[in-house]
């Protein structure tokens, strides 16, 4: 038994029960949840350090012989989120003990995200299709309840279709799980492994598949499923709405990878067109759409739909440059989109709004926020030296290579859009000059535990961008891992014989 | 037979929640949790029957037995659905009590 694939599950976990029994308490549950973060963060480092020695950490709990039972396991991919989810989880958390306000604090903001936490260390870790589905359950009804809380109208609209929506892709999981069940006897990624690449399942195996990634789409906001994330996204406070851009559509792109290499490789290679065709109108769709906004926080939600197609399309391309690609991508947005997000907190912080028409001037009157939006912002956009610019430059070489033509120039073309849009963005709320005027009040003082997380995200988008070699060859090991089931199969199987 | 209630069960829910009325997106979606429910249940083979219990003085089950897998994943699914279905019926309460709304077009004006 191996604690350390454990310890990012349970202990949010039990920070999140911790908090709950301090409910009349805000301070304490503060603590907590920044105790908690602090070593979350830390622990999920050294998982990453360890896997990155050892290869593959197999935990079972109790004491079921291998295939049965509930086992957790740590790849190079899980760790590598594991810990971008942390990091990103520690800022947030100290982001909003600054940003949100009281009320919504008291109602337990802080144990919440804790449950968000665990509910997404938990999909990543686990090594089962059922602990998939309820690992997600649980991130989502945090995640719904940190949506709707504050009880705004705009809030509660958005929340009701958040909510349903997010249901039926719920439903549609579970269905494809019980037919993956009902088909070969198993759930576990090991033993599907094992038993999918001998043999081909008798009956509606491509519907269980179909099934699986149409759910999984829909909670990753995939072309045509992304109608609930924009409708949704922009109404939560900017530091929710941070965590839910940084974790909620990244873990569901996991999941769809995780499947996709664990139990139809080969069908999924077959269909590689439907993938491309599905990148590519992911991406456009989201830019197309932000191109019509006009608030900070409406361009910046449908930005994170055209930024899945991105990642999409390096599962479309496939092997280990495109998969390689995917994972860095996965990590850059982790960085820089919440980063756009903590930035617009900022200025709806000193003006109350983030409506492109009531803003202006900041980039006088807010050097350093003003600096801490561009730079996330230029990365987004694919500009060098930054993390977006790596990214995309994997993605587009292993395109080319595996003469993915239209997809890739389409990536292409949506980079220039996403550079529009940023640059609209900057020109209206940052360069042009204030419309309120000279009778516009002093900016007010933005407090540093706001401006510390924000610039912390930030700077990971520039060191990802600077240090691409290493963390590339990081991405390209995961990927080559996750592309040897046999591997995987044995590692799982042997640590289950093993006592 | 249980396939065709399956069936029934989703084409009620999918209707349902193509109406206008959240109440009624409601219903359909508690609907699709039992339709859900069901299917995986019909997916792992009900037709055998006997209880997975091994009888007394004997080493193993020698007859084919229902698999309890299924009734215990459908059993955590049913406590998952429960829980967002509470939790959705609560937020529709409260998105009428503060918008006074019922209907999803006037509410997407509302975002």
């Amino acid at each position: 038994m191996n604690a350390l694939v454990v310890i990012p599950v349970a202990l949010p976990l039990v920070a999140a029960a911790a908090g709950f029994l301090f409910h009349r308490w805000p301070r304490i549950q503060e603590r907590i949840a920044l105790g908690a973060s602090v070593a979350l963060a830390g622990a999920s480092c050294a998982l990453l350090w360890v896997v990155r020695r050892e290869g593959l950490l197999v935990t079972r709990l109790g004491a079921w012989p291998m295939p049965h039972g509930v086992v957790f396991v740590a790849d190079l991919l899980s760790a590598l989120l594991v810990c971008a989810v942390a990091l990103l989880g520690l800022a947030v958390v100290i982001y909003a003990s600054a940003s949100v306000g009281k009320r919504r604090r008291a109602f337990g903001l802080h144990p919440l995200v804790q449950v968000l936490l665990a509910g997404a260390c938990g999909v990543l870790l686990t090594a089962d299709l059922f602990n998939l589905f309820v690992w997600f359950e649980v991130m989502l009804i945090a995640s719904f309840v940190l949506l709707a809380l504050g009880g705004t109208p705009s809030q509660l609209a958005g929340a009701t279709k958040y909510v349903t929506l997010n249901l039926l892709a719920s439903t549609f999981l579970l269905c494809g799980i019980g037919l993956v069940y009902g088909l070969t006897g198993t759930l576990s990624y090991a033993d599907l492994a094992r038993t999918l690449s001998s043999t081909r399942p008798d009956g509606p195996f491509s519907a269980a598949a179909f099934l699986l990634m149409a759910a999984l789409a829909i909670k990753s906001a995939a072309f045509p499923f992304f109608f609930w994330l924009p409708a949704s996204y922009h109404t939560p406070p900017p530091a929710m709405a941070a965590l839910f851009a940084g974790l909620l559509t990244k873990v569901g792109v996991y999941a769809m990878i995780r499947c996709a290499t664990m139990l139809f490789p080969e069908e999924l290679q077959r269909a590689s067109v439907l993938v491309a065709f599905v990148a590519g109108a992911t991406m456009l769709t989201g830019v197309l759409g932000a191109a019509a906004q006009k608030d900070m926080r409406r361009i910046l939600s449908f930005h994170i739909v055209s930024q899945i197609g991105y990642m999409l399309m390096g599962v479309a391309i496939w092997g280990v440059r495109g998969l390689g690609g995917a994972v860095f991508f996965l990590l850059h947005n982790m960085a820089a989109k919440p980063a756009l997000f903590l930035s617009v907190g900022v200025v709806e912080h000193d003006r109350g709004s983030s409506a492109l028409h009531t803003l202006g001037g900041l980039a006088r009157q807010r050097p350093v926020a003003s600096l801490l939006f561009l730079v996330p912002a230029l990365s987004l956009a694919g500009l060098p030296p930054l993390s977006g610019f790596a990214g995309k430059l994997v993605l587009v070489r292993a395109g080319l290579d595996g003469g993915l033509w239209l997809v890739t120039s389409v990536a292409l073309a949506v980079s220039l859009l996403t550079l529009y849009s940023m640059i609209k963005i900057w020109l209206k709320a940052f360069w042009s000059p204030d419309p309120r005027g000279d009778d516009a009040p002093p900016p007010r003082d933005t407090p540093r535990r706001m401006i510390a997380p924000l610039a912390a995200v930030a700077a990971a988008t520039v060191a990802l961008g600077v240090l691409a070699e290493p963390v590339a060859a990081l991405c390209f090991d995961a990927a080559a891992q996750l592309l040897d089931r046999e591997a995987y199969a044995q590692a799982v199987f042997a640590a289950g014989e093993g006592r | 037979m249980l396939s065709a209630l399956v069936g029934v069960l989703f084409a009620a829910s999918i209707y349902l929640m193509l109406r206008h009325s959240t109440v009624k997106i409601l219903i359909g979606l508690s609907l699709l949790g039992h339709a859900a429910n069901l299917f995986v249940f019909s997916a792992a083979g009900p037709h055998r029957r006997d209880p997975p219990v091994i009888p007394s003085g004997e080493e193993a089950v020698s007859h084919p037995v229902a698999d309890p897998l299924p009734q215990a994943l459908i059993l955590t699914a049913i406590v998952i659905t429960f829980a967002v279905v509470v939790f959705a019926v609560v937020l529709v309460h409260r998105t009428h009590q503060t918008t006074g709304v019922r209907d999803v077009d006037s509410l997407a004006k509302r975002e």
